[in-house]
């Protein structure tokens, strides 16, 4: 179960950064849209750059619920937040961009919050339905329950 | 101009993909551990369930509403303004909506998880 949890957390990070990137990169290649042009922007999923966005924003919607259906909110949320990250090391290796010291402290702050969020408890077992499912994690939830009080 | 109608842009992601994320969490813990359901029911029984919940679809609306300001923003202002005001406002404005209408225990470990993030992500756009 930890492996397979780690396992959905890092696809959540990962398609959604390639997601948001080929979006983008597509988006930029259009040019400007305008609210006197929506079917233009409508039009815009039939650019390959944006299809392959979207069908990466798919996959990322299908580990993002299957997250979501064993973890609280302000779990998954914060632990997957390290995509951030990923397109400053990978401007920062493949494209020899600069990163500045300010984006370095991103980096660390946004480390520092996804370890901590992803060291504690990934359901809280404060609902009656989370009180059903918690017996996946129940050791850390027990200890976690008192910690977090 | 443009950095007007991208900072609306900016408003109306965050608004739209908190209420979102919170519906789609309700959905989600009411259909139960995706996993858990696969193994004992099958895939089939999973999709029947999630489209089953009519939270679901209302949460759907909001994400299409958010993507589509993020289609808009992303046309007026950088990919490196857009994208990481909205996470940020929305990882703060999540911890806050989880609290109020999911009844998550929000404890300490998760507010300095939230800020962190949120003050990171903001940080990576200077």
């Amino acid at each position: 179960m930890t492996f397979r949890k780690y396992l959905v957390l890092a696809g959540i990070t990962v398609f959604s950064t390639l997601g948001d990137s080929l979006l983008a990169r597509g988006m930029k290649e259009l040019g400007g849209a305008s609210l006197h042009n929506v079917t233009g922007l409508l039009l815009a999923i039939f650019n390959p750059w944006v299809t392959l966005g979207i069908l990466l924003l798919l996959a990322f919607f299908a580990s993002y619920m299957s997250a979501l259906s064993w973890a609280d909110l302000t779990y998954v949320l914060p632990a997957t937040s390290l995509g951030y990250v990923l397109v400053a090391l990978i401007a920062l290796v493949f494209f020899h961009e600069k990163i500045s010291a300010t984006r370095w402290l991103g980096i660390a702050l946004i480390a520092a919050g996804v370890g901590f969020v992803a060291a504690g408890p990934s359901l809280t077992p404060a609902r009656p339905l989370a009180a059903q499912t918690a017996h996946s994690d129940g050791k850390a939830d027990v200890l976690s329950q008192e910690a977090e009080l | 101009m443009n950095d007007l109608y991208a900072w609306a842009a900016i408003a109306v992601i965050t608004l739209a993909a908190t209420t979102g994320d919170v519906l789609l969490a309700y959905s989600m813990k009411r259909v139960g551990h995706v996993g858990e359901l696969w193994q004992s029911h099958g895939l089939l029984a999973v999709i029947g369930r999630v489209l089953s919940t009519p939270t679901f679809f209302l949460g759907v609306m909001a994400m299409g509403v958010a993507f589509y300001s993020l289609l808009f923003g992303l046309s007026w202002g950088n990919l490196s303004l857009v994208v990481p005001a909205s996470a940020s406002l929305t990882f703060v404005a999540n911890a806050v909506a989880a609290r109020i209408f999911l009844h998550e225990r929000v404890g300490r470990r998760r507010w300095l998880a939230a800020v962190l993030v949120a003050a990171g992500v903001a940080l990576m756009a200077v």
